[in-house]
C-alpha cells in the first residue's frame, strides 16, 4: 500500500525523519523504527532489529548435548518459557521418535494453556500502556498472573525460566496440590476477565483509538506468513492446535475465534476470547488427567546423562501454536550428540515484517499501538 | 463558628494592627499586599508538593498497591525527597538548543499559575485581590501558558519536543473556545466578572450546577479544564509512551520541577475556579466556608486523578474533533438555553431548557455518528465440534 | 448512551480503590524487607555442595560430569592428588562463577552421587565484580541438615535412595 504526499503547490513542505530509537518507553524492548513523517502522518517506516541478538542458533549447534540448549530456549520468548520448551521437546521427539506417556501429555497441555493465559493478560496490559492508560490495566493483569507464576515456581523451580520439559516427558512430576490450585485459578479467572472487559472493551476512548487502525487484509496476511492471533483477527481460521493436532489437542473441545476486519481492536479482542477458550481446555484437562509416569524410560536415561542422547540421522520440524503465533524448531541431526543445524522459526520476527504496510497513512501515535498489537518480544525477534 | 470561619481574616487583621504600631502610615497597603502575597506564595508550592503525593497514593490505591510510604510516615516526606533529588540533578542543556529560551520557558510558565491564585475566593472575605474583572483575568492568564509550552518545545531543538509542542498548542487553542463559552452563561446570570459576586449569587442552595444549563456548563467547563491542564485523557503533549516526554523531554532537574509545579498548580486553580463558578464556591451549611471550598476543590481534583488512573489517551485528530464538533456547538446551545432560562418563569424554564438540551445532544451525537466507535460481535470457527 | 462505556470503566476503578482498603486481595503489595514471602521448596537459585558429617566428608568425587554438562560452563573442577601424585576421589578446586551460572539446575539432575543441589539463597549481591562473584569450594560446602531443612521432600527421597543403595553392601563389608 503506497502513501503519496499531498501535492500542495502553494506550500512547500518537508518531511520529518524521526528515529523511534532503541531507547523508548514503548517499543517493547530494544527495537528501532526509522519513521518518515509528513506532519503527523507516516510516509515510510523501516524497522531495525538486531539489538538483542544473542547467537542462540549457533550456540545450540556447539553445546555438549541436545538437552543443554533447553534452558536457552526458555530465554527466547522470555514471557512464555513453557511453550518454547514444548516446541523444542516436540521437535526432538519427532527427530528421535520418542513416546511420551499420557500423564506427561496432559501436564504439558495444562502448562501450555496456562502460559497462554499468562501471555495474553500481559499483552493486553501492555497494549493499554502504549495507549496511555497509566499502568492500571497492567497491574490488574499482573495481580492475576502472579497466581499462575507462583504455580510455575512450585512445580518447576522458577517463575520465568522454567526449564521443565525433557525429551520424552517432564523433568519432575507435579506437586500434590497442583490440580486443586489450577482449579482454583480457573474458577476465579472468568470473573477477572469480566472485570477487565468492563474496564476496557466498551471504553469509547479505547474503541476510538483502536478501531480501523492498522488494518491487515486477509490476502496480505496469508502471503506474508503471519500466524497466530494476528492471522485469525484478519479472518483466516488457522490454528495449529486444530490443523496439526500435535500432542493430544484433538481430544479437547474448544472453539477458535475469528475476527472481521483485522484492525487493532480485533487483535485485542481475539486474545480476550482465546483466554476464555483456554480456560475451557484447562477445565477438561484437569478432569481427565490420568496417573502414571511423567517421563518415558529412554527420556529418563537421556535426562540423566544427556551426552549419551544421540538421535538418528535426519531432520524434523516441530511447531506449536505458541501464544504469539507459530513457533517452530527445525533440527537436522547427523547422528552425534549435537545438532548439525538448529533453526528457530519465531513468530514475532515474521509477524514484524508487515509493520510498514499496516502503518502507512496513520499517525505516529498509531504506529506505537500497532506495534503493541503485533505482540513482539525482542528475545524472539533477534534470538 | 463565626471565628473559625473568619480565622484567617482575623489573623491577618491582628498581624496588621501589631505591625502598624511601629511602622509608618504609608506602609499599610504595602504590608497588607505583602501578607496576602506571602500567604499565596507559601500555599501554592506546598499545595503542589502535596498534590503530587496525593496523586501517587491515589493512583496507587486504584492500581492495588500502596503509593510511596517509605519516606516518612505515610510517605509525607516524599515531596521533600523529590525536591532534593530535583535540585541536585545535573542540569543538561542540549548543545544546539536556544539557551536563553530554554532557560526562560520553565521560569515564566510558573508565573500565570501563581497569579491565578490571587482571584480565587478561598472563603467568606478571603480573597487576595477582589478584582472586578476576576474571571477575565483568569481566562487571559490561562491562555498565556500555551506560548511558553511552545517556546519550551522549540528551544529544545528536538523532533519529539517539536511534535509535542505542536500538538499541545493545537489542543490548548481548540479547548479555549468551549471553555470561554461555558463560562459565559454564569456571567450572563450573575452580571459581573468578579468571583466574589459570582459566589455570593449562589447563596443558599442555588448552586448553578443544579440548573439545566448548569449541568451541561459544568461538564463542559470541567472537561475543557482538564484539557487545558494537559492531563489524561488529554495529555498527548507529554504523552509518555509515544513521544517520550513531549515538550519537556530535554529538561532535567529544577527546570523539570518547575514545569511539574506549573501543571499541578494549574490543576488546583482550575478545580478551584470550577468550584467557584458552578459548585457555589464557599457556600454551604454548618461548616466554615473555607472548609467547604477545600472539600469541593479536592473532590474535583479527586475526579481528575480518577480519570488519570482509568483512561487511555486520545489521539490528536480525535481530540480536536471532540472539541470542535461536539463541545463547541453544545456550548453555544448551552448559552442560548441559559438566556432562555433567565427570561422565563420557574416551572416553564426548566422544562424548555431540558428539552432543548436533550434535543441538541442527540442531534450532535447523530451528526458525529460516522466517527463514533461501534460495538462488534465475533464468530467462531470449529464451533460445532 | 454516549459515554456509558467510559463511566463503566470508572466504576471498576472506583471499586478497586474502595476495596483496596478492606480486602487483602486488592492490595497485593508485600512490604519487603519487613515481610517476606516463603520460598517454595523446588526453587532453584545457586548450587551448593553437600557434606555428611564433617566438611572433609563431602560427597563429590570430582567426576567432572556436572562441569561437562553445565550449559554455560560455569563450573571448574580440579581433582585432588595425595603426596605421591595418585589421584584421589575428592576435588581440590571446585569453583562456580555466579556471574555465569544461569540457575538451570542441570548440574543437580546429572550428578550420579547426589553431591550438588540447588540452594534457596537469593540475597547474594556483592560489591566486587570479579573476585567476589567466584564461589570457591569452601563457600559452597553446606551440611546435609541444611539440605533437609530447605527441601524436606527431596531430602527424604534422596536419603531413602542412598540407604537402599547402601543396604546390600553392609553384609559384604561385614564379612570382609
Amino acid at each position: 500500500m503506497e502513501y503519496t504526499l499531498k501535492e500542495t503547490p502553494a506550500l512547500e513542505t518537508q518531511t520529518l525523519e524521526v528515529s523511534l530509537g532503541p531507547q523508548h518507553p514503548s517499543t517493547h524492548g530494544v527495537f528501532r523504527m526509522d519513521v518518515v513523517l509528513d506532519g503527523e502522518t507516516i510516509v515510510k517506516l523501516k524497522p531495525v532489529m538486531g539489538y538483542l541478538h544473542r547467537n542462540h542458533e549457533k550456540l545450540a549447534e556447539n553445546m555438549t548435548s541436545y538437552l543443554a540448549s533447553m534452558p536457552y530456549t526458555d530465554r527466547l520468548d522470555y514471557i512464555c518459557s513453557m511453550t518454547n520448551n514444548f516446541a523444542y521437546a516436540l521437535a526432538v521427539e519427532k527427530l528421535a521418535n520418542l513416546e511420551v506417556p499420557e500423564r506427561a501429555q496432559y501436564i504439558r497441555i495444562i502448562m501450555a494453556e496456562l502460559t497462554r493465559l499468562v501471555n495474553h493478560t500481559l499483552l493486553i496490559g501492555f497494549l493499554l500502556n502504549d495507549l496511555g492508560a497509566f499502568f492500571t490495566p497492567i497491574l490488574y493483569a499482573f495481580r492475576e498472573r502472579e497466581k499462575i507464576l507462583d504455580l510455575f515456581e512450585d512445580v518447576a523451580g522458577s517463575r520465568m525460566m522454567c526449564n521443565y520439559f525433557r525429551f520424552g516427558g517432564l523433568k519432575v512430576d507435579v506437586t500434590s496440590d497442583f490440580i486443586p490450585r489450577v482449579r482454583q485459578i480457573i474458577n476465579k479467572y472468568p470473573k477477572f476477565l469480566d472485570e477487565f472487559e468492563k474496564l476496557l472493551s466498551e471504553n469509547e476512548i479505547l474503541m476510538a483509538r483502536c478501531q480501523n487502525v492498522g488494518v491487515l487484509p486477509k490476502e496480505l496476511a496469508i502471503s506474508a506468513g503471519v500466524t497466530g492471533p494476528m492471522l485469525r483477527a484478519s479472518g483466516v481460521p488457522y490454528d495449529i492446535r486444530k490443523v496439526d493436532g500435535y500432542s493430544i489437542y484433538n481430544r479437547f473441545k474448544f472453539r477458535v475465534p475469528i475476527g472481521e476486519k483485522g484492525d487493532v481492536y480485533d487483535r485485542y479482542y481475539m486474545r480476550l476470547l482465546e483466554m476464555r477458550e483456554s480456560i475451557k481446555i484447562l477445565d477438561q484437562a484437569i478432569r481427565e488427567i490420568p496417573d502414571g509416569e511423567y517421563i518415558s524410560k529412554i527420556g529418563a536415561a537421556g535426562a540423566r546423562s544427556p551426552r549419551t542422547f544421540k538421535p538418528p540421522k535426519g531432520d524434523a520440524y516441530g511447531r506449536i501454536e505458541a501464544p504469539k503465533g507459530e513457533l517452530g524448531f527445525y533440527l537436522v541431526s547427523d547422528g552425534t550428540t549435537k545438532p548439525y543445524r538448529y533453526h528457530v522459526r519465531s513468530s514475532s520476527f515474521i509477524n514484524l515484517t508487515i509493520l510498514e504496510d499496516m502503518c502507512l497513512g496513520h499517525k505516529i501515535a498509531d504506529a506505537i499501538v500497532i506495534l503493541g498489537s503485533i505482540d513482539i518480544v525482542l528475545g524472539e525477534v533477534d534470538r | 463558628m463565626e471565628t473559625i470561619d473568619q480565622v484567617f481574616v482575623l489573623a491577618k487583621r491582628s498581624l496588621m494592627t501589631w505591625a502598624q504600631s511601629f511602622l509608618p502610615e504609608w506602609s499599610t497597603i504595602i504590608l497588607s499586599i505583602l501578607i496576602s502575597v506571602t500567604a499565596i506564595a507559601v500555599f501554592g508550592p506546598v499545595t503542589m508538593m502535596y498534590l503530587t503525593l496525593l496523586e501517587r497514593k491515589l493512583v496507587g490505591r486504584i492500581q492495588n498497591r500502596y503509593g510511596p510510604n517509605r519516606v516518612g510516615f505515610w510517605g509525607l516526606l516524599q515531596p521533600i525527597a523529590d525536591g532534593v533529588k530535583m535540585l541536585t540533578k545535573e542540569d543538561i542543556v542540549p548543545t544546539n538548543a536556544d539557551k536563553f529560551a530554554h532557560f526562560l520557558a520553565p521560569v515564566v510558565i510558573v508565573i500565570p499559575a501563581l497569579l491565578i491564585f490571587s482571584v480565587i475566593p478561598f472563603g467568606r472575605g478571603m480573597i487576595a485581590v477582589d478584582l472586578s474583572i476576576g474571571i477575565l483575568f483568569f481566562l487571559a492568564l490561562s491562555s498565556t501558558t500555551t506560548i511558553w509550552i511552545f517556546v519550551a518545545a522549540w528551544a529544545s531543538r528536538n523532533k519529539f519536543s517539536l511534535l509535542g509542542g505542536m500538538r499541545s498548542v493545537a489542543q490548548m487553542i481548540s479547548y479555549e473556545i468551549p471553555m470561554v463559552l461555558s463560562i459565559v452563561p454564569v456571567l450572563l446570570v450573575v452580571g459581573s466578572f468578579s468571583t466574589v459576586t459570582i459566589v455570593e449569587a449562589q447563596s443558599g442552595w442555588n448552586w448553578f450546577v443544579f440548573t439545566p444549563w448548569g449541568v451541561v456548563g459544568f461538564l463542559i467547563f470541567f472537561l475543557t479544564g482538564v484539557a487545558e491542564v494537559n492531563r489524561t485523557p488529554f495529555d498527548l503533549a507529554e504523552g509518555e509512551s509515544e513521544i517520550v516526554a513531549g515538550f519537556h523531554t530535554e529538561y532535567s532537574g529544577m527546570k523539570f520541577a518547575l514545569f511539574y509545579m506549573a501543571e499541578f498548580m494549574n490543576t488546583f486553580s482550575i478545580s478551584a475556579i470550577v468550584a467557584t463558578m458552578y459548585l457555589g464556591g464557599w457556600q454551604g451549611p454548618w461548616l466554615p466556608s473555607w472548609v467547604w471550598f477545600f472539600i469541593k476543590t479536592y473532590a474535583l481534583i479527586f475526579v481528575m486523578m480518577w480519570f488519570r488512573g482509568t483512561f487511555p489517551r486520545l489521539r490528536v485528530d480525535q481530540l480536536m474533533g471532540f472539541a470542535w464538533k461536539f463541545l463547541l456547538p453544545l456550548a453555544l446551545v448551552n448559552l442560548l438555553v441559559a438566556g432562555i432560562w433567565t427570561n422565563l418563569s420557574t416551572p416553564k424554564n426548566n422544562i424548555v431548557s431540558l428539552i432543548i438540551l436533550v434535543v441538541t445532544f442527540n442531534l450532535l451525537y447523530w451528526a458525529n455518528r460516522p466517527e463514533m466507535p461501534k460495538k462488534r460481535t465475533y464468530r467462531y470457527a470449529y464451533a460445532d465440534e | 448512551m454516549f459515554g456509558w462505556g467510559v463511566i463503566k470503566g470508572m466504576l471498576v476503578t472506583l471499586k478497586n480503590f474502595i476495596l483496596s482498603y478492606f480486602t487483602k486481595e486488592r492490595l497485593t503489595t508485600v512490604q519487603y524487607p519487613e515481610e517476606r514471602l516463603p520460598v517454595k521448596e523446588r526453587f532453584r537459585n545457586f548450587p551448593f555442595l553437600i557434606y555428611d558429617n564433617k566438611p572433609e566428608d563431602l560427597r563429590c568425587v570430582s567426576c567432572d560430569i556436572c562441569a561437562k554438562e553445565c550449559p554455560p560452563k560455569c563450573i571448574t573442577i580440579v581433582r585432588d592428588s595425595d603426596e605421591q601424585g595418585k589421584p584421589l576421589k575428592r576435588p581440590k578446586v571446585f569453583d562456580i562463577d555466579f556471574s555465569i551460572c544461569m540457575n538451570c539446575g542441570i548440574c543437580e539432575e546429572v550428578c550420579p552421587f547426589d553431591a550438588i543441589f540447588m540452594d534457596h539463597e537469593f540475597e547474594l549481591a556483592k560489591f566486587g565484580r570479579f573476585e567476589d562473584l567466584n564461589y570457591r569450594k569452601e563457600d559452597l560446602l553446606k551440611p546435609a541438615e541444611h539440605f533437609a531443612k530447605i527441601r524436606p521432600q527431596d531430602a527424604a527421597r534422596i536419603e531413602a535412595k542412598r540407604r537402599a543403595k547402601a543396604q546390600p553392601a553392609t553384609p559384604e563389608t561385614k564379612t570382609q
